[in-house]
């Protein structure tokens, strides 16, 4: 297989294959999850729940007070690297394209030089996030096997792509078939491993929201 | 067999000057230091003409338009006459047994000396697929390239299987270098290949006597060392998020980067975008279509010429199938554990001040 | 797999829901939670951090109720939990956690990890991996009556007492009235003032009440401990005897976890809505004071610091009552950084205070370095609550410590400036 094949091959039949595993463990997952039911709260409520598991799932991605200061690097740097992989994501002309592709849904993108900017900086937030991991007591005491894995599933993607842009160290044919697979290989873990965060999020803080909610407590 | 290079050039009306400046210019191209340029052109306008053998398998002769019939006369088209072609059926007034005697006769005198040069690709599915005189392409093939000091693959099709080989590639299509494994080969792709990397290929071969520096694919590294994609006179639109959508929008006529529209450049090792075709007029992206990566291995089936590189390069299949079973399997695996949950509760004891005890 | 422990997985499959699920698979390992954790912010101890306090819950769902855990457990790359496991885990599931909930306030993915260390001790109460003092408060209150072992007639003769102090008649079992008072053991034992308070308030505003002579006692060690069947028991108890006098309204005393256990937990627990609200004596009296039944007299002078409990305030709700409450009689009420919702635990609620071993009560003396600095901090000498069980904690801390800062109960000190 030559580089330009490897390149048909992901864009091609290994994308396809990624999309189905992709979308099977995410309807399997989240069928398994949400189905398990819960009991109906029987306490009368001091407010009717209403919103507040939405309003929940977004105050939840600001700091509470005095957490910035405990954990900034926590904060700043997942701050940085999640807004930035949207950014590199959703407003790369190339990643605009295919999400067109995939769905027909189109906008405007951002300047190269501005992707390749936000690119670095995401990496470097990535790669404080790890030594923060490696030094922190808490989190290298939490981290599994599966910490470090999804942490390199998510970076590769990244640095491939902008060792593609770049034209540094493999050529661009390669790199650029690198980029996809790895992008792939990141869809196809993401919902059988803690990455599933991005989907469970919502329930999880809408769970937390409204049941705060019902005791009166905005969360 | 003829005199010096020098001495033709000169009956054409070519200076001594002229000659020189154009091979200062090809040392330039191939990245070669300033005094390349001298050298080669003593080397070349005092070079004894070598025997060239070109064989051509499944091919379309547009290699060999490409390099032959250029609109003008050329410095490229007088290059060709460096070199003592003694066998081309296209373009040779001998036919049948007469070409096949100068064919053996060519590689019986210049044995171990003379330059193979192959257009097409050679079928490997049935031998008969592609015969000269009776013996099929790869004997041909195998036949001359013993004796030949160096082979040149000119074309995607000789490089790469090319056209041919395109799936589900019905005669078995190979490349040159899939067969022949003790010769240099040099790969001139293209469709067709730019005639000046033959030339530069040839100037090298004269001057240096040896080939010039290949690339993993076995290519001139001076001729295919960067992407259209980096050189393309449009890369700037492409930097700003400026792209044509369909092939006769105001982005079109303003010259827009052309990926959206499929164009393979930025996977697409060639010099079209600074050495351009028909003396430099123009080339594709100029004339504003998109770079179909002829000269890249398998470029026909590359997901289609008008696919962006970042889109699917087939539509997916798989999807909803993925998601039909992805949700049953949701389902099943929600009935069991509710079933299992169910059965918890259905046995459960209640809990009492000796089951605190350990 | 032992019979025990059979039976906490048993549990654990009845216990674990969509919530945990969804828990459980949103967790990045961010260690977030352990920054809102006194037990770790104050020992520095990773193993304290909240999320790898419900571990053991976490394989149990994946072994039971995902599809790849069932295939992980089958071909051993998941072990199942094992009793000697949870033997470890009794430290952090009982001595080091209050259930305070702060953490379940600060985590990104917004996991209500209190709910789940709530889940877990349903499957370690059947373990048996228990504290002895939570087990023994948890046998006495379903034997006895309450944790502490205190029979009516104790409390009988608490009531008569403060009768004659405040001169104001203490009604019981009397049924038709508005209010059934509850009270926790140790508010009888260790604060008798505050019946006396709130005989001298519910008169003052006119209000019915009565206790009931088979359910007076207000906590509830089933819950404390994890084991719901037990924590019905003793719920039903109040619910029996508020039927059965036809009150309105069910009053939970100042104690946090009390309230809880009435207010949030007690429907659930006995599986059907109650006919009768439930109210904190703080909803009450912030109630009074906005109807202006509540009159005060002279202020308190001294500068002072308000300590929320956590079952009252960020896990129960009553959120702006003991401000409103407190300004009424402090002149120098000074608000502290983290407070209200986010206040910081005592370090002794969730039934820690009953835990006395050793090792316990050092590390509850630990944690209480929090509340230390910002007593500290605010540079005041009394400190104000409204928790029996906090303000047992509290002053164990102080002794402990050597710190001569007063504390007092709110409600208290609410009667001591009612205007007669």
């Amino acid at each position: 297989m030559n580089d330009l094949q490897f390149l048909t091959w992901v864009r091609g039949t290994g994308l396809d294959i990624a999309v189905g595993i992709f979308l099977l463990g995410v309807l399997w997952r989240l069928i398994e999850i949400y189905t398990l039911g819960r009991k109906k709260d029987l306490a009368a409520p001091r407010h009717a729940a209403g919103a507040s598991g939405l309003h929940t799932v977004f105050r939840r991605s600001l700091p509470p007070p005095g957490m910035l200061k405990r954990s900034p690097v926590s904060y700043i740097g997942g701050y940085i690297f999640h807004i930035g992989l949207a950014v590199i994501v959703f407003l790369g002309a190339p990643h605009i394209l295919l999400i067109t592709n995939l769905t027909g849904l189109s906008w405007p993108g951002l300047p190269t030089q501005f992707i390749d900017l936000v690119t670095v900086v995401t990496m470097a937030a990535m790669v404080v996030m790890l030594v923060d991991r490696i030094n922190k007591p808490v989190k290298r005491f939490l981290s599994t096997f599966e910490d470090w894995f999804t942490w390199a599933v998510t970076f590769l993607p990244v640095l491939t792509g902008w060792l593609a842009v770049q034209h540094l160290l493999l050529p661009y044919t390669t790199m650029l078939a690198l980029h996809i697979l790895s992008a792939e290989i990141l869809l196809v873990v993401l919902p059988f491993t803690k990455l599933f965060h991005a989907f469970t999020l919502f329930g999880s803080r809408w769970y937390n929201g409204s049941a705060n909610a019902r005791k009166g407590v905005p969360v | 067999m003829q005199g010096p290079l020098i001495d033709t050039l000169a009956r054409q009306g070519v200076t001594r000057r002229t000659f020189l400046k154009y091979c200062a210019t090809l040392a330039s191209m191939m990245a070669l230091p300033p005094s390349a340029g001298r050298a080669m052109a003593e080397a070349m306008a005092a070079a004894r003409r070598p025997s060239v053998i070109w064989l051509p398998f499944q091919e379309c002769t547009g290699c060999t338009e490409s390099i032959t019939r250029s609109h003008s006369p050329t410095l490229e088209g007088m290059i060709f006459d460096m070199i003592s072609l003694d066998y081309q059926v296209t373009i040779m007034a001998a036919a049948g047994h007469q070409a096949e005697e100068a064919l053996r006769n060519a590689m019986l005198e210049n044995d171990g000396k003379y330059l193979l040069v192959v257009d097409g690709s050679i079928p490997m599915g049935d031998p008969g697929y592609g015969t000269h005189g009776g013996h099929s392409f790869v004997d041909h093939l195998q036949q001359a390239a013993k004796g030949a000091a160096a082979i040149i693959a000119v074309g995607t099709c000789a490089s790469y299987g090319g056209i041919p080989k395109a799936n589900p590639n019905p005669t078995g299509a190979v490349s040159v270098s899939d067969i022949i494994k003790d010769k240099p080969i040099v790969n001139i792709p293209g469709c067709p290949p730019i005639p000046v990397v033959m030339t530069g290929v040839l100037a090298h071969y004269l001057t240096f006597g040896s080939l010039p520096e290949l690339d993993a694919k076995g290519r001139p590294k001076a001729f295919f060392g960067e992407t259209i994609h980096d050189r393309c006179y449009r890369r700037p639109f492409y930097d700003q998020g400026k792209f044509a959508k369909t092939f006769d929008d105001e982005g079109a006529r303003r010259g827009w980067c052309l990926f959206e529209l499929g164009c393979k450049g930025p996977v697409t090792y060639n010099a079209c975008a600074t050495v351009k075709w028909n003396g430099g007029t123009s080339w594709p992206v100029e004339s504003g279509h998109g770079c179909l990566g002829c000269s890249e291995p398998d470029f026909w089936d590359a997901g289609g010429f008008y696919k962006a590189l970042s889109v699917p390069a087939d539509p997916l299949k798989l999807a909803a199938a993925a998601a039909v079973v992805g949700a049953g399997a949701g389902v099943a695996v929600s009935f069991a554990n509710r079933a299992k949950k169910g059965a918890a509760k259905k046995a459960h004891q209640p809990i009492t001040l000796a089951d605190l005890e350990k | 797999m032992s019979a025990s422990l059979d039976k906490v997985t048993q549990t654990l499959k009845e216990v674990i829901d969509a919530p945990i699920a969804s828990y459980f698979d949103s967790c990045v390992h961010c260690g977030l939670c352990a920054e809102a954790c006194l037990f770790y912010t104050e020992t520095g101890d990773p193993k304290y951090t909240p999320i790898h306090k419900v571990e053991p819950l976490r394989r149990v769902y994946e072994q039971e109720y995902t599809l790849l855990g069932r295939l992980m457990k089958m071909v051993g790359l998941s072990k199942p939990i094992t009793d000697e496991e949870l033997g470890e885990w009794q430290e952090l599931v009982y001595d080091s956690c209050t259930l305070c909930g702060r953490c379940s306030m600060v985590c990104p993915v917004g996991n209500d990890i209190v709910y789940m260390v709530r889940k877990f001790r349903e499957g370690m109460a059947v373990s048996g991996h228990v504290p002895d003092g939570i087990r023994g408060a948890t046998k006495r209150t379903v034997e006895i009556g309450g944790p502490m072992g205190l029979k009516w007639p104790a409390v009988a003769n608490v009531l008569r007492k403060a009768e004659e102090a405040t001169g104001v008649t203490i009604p019981v079992d009397k049924e038709g009235a508005d209010y059934l008072v509850l009270l926790s053991s140790m508010e009888i034992v260790n604060y008798p003032e505050y019946i006396e308070a709130l005989a001298k308030i519910f008169h003052k505003a006119g209000i019915s009440f009565t206790l009931a002579s088979d359910a007076f006692e207000a906590t509830n060690a089933g819950i404390q401990i994890g084991a719901s069947d037990l924590a019905k028991v003793i719920v039903t108890r109040i619910v029996d005897a508020a039927e059965r006098l036809k009150v309105k309204y069910v009053l939970s005393p100042e104690c946090g976890h009390a309230y809880m256990a009435i207010r949030w937990e007690g429907p659930n627990l006995i599986g059907r809505p109650f006919g009768f609200k439930v109210v904190h004596v703080l909803e009450l009296l912030d109630q009074l004071r906005q109807e202006g039944v509540l009159k005060m007299k002279g202020m308190f002078k001294d500068p002072l610091i308000l300590h929320d409990p956590c079952q009252i305030v960020r896990r129960g709700g009553v959120l702006q009552a003991p401000e409103a409450l407190i300004r009424q009689v402090a002149e120098n009420y000074i608000p502290i950084a983290d407070q209200q919702k986010w206040n910081w635990c005592c370090g002794g609620g969730g039934g820690a205070s009953a835990i006395h071993t050793e090792e316990a009560e050092a590390l509850r003396a630990k944690a209480f370095g929090v509340k230390k600095r910002q007593i500290e901090e605010a540079g005041v000498g009394t400190m104000v609550t409204f928790c029996a069980n906090c303000r047992i904690t509290i002053e164990e801390a102080l002794d402990h410590y050597e710190m001569n800062t007063k504390l007092l109960g709110l409600t208290e000190l609410l009667a001591e400036h009612l205007e007669d």
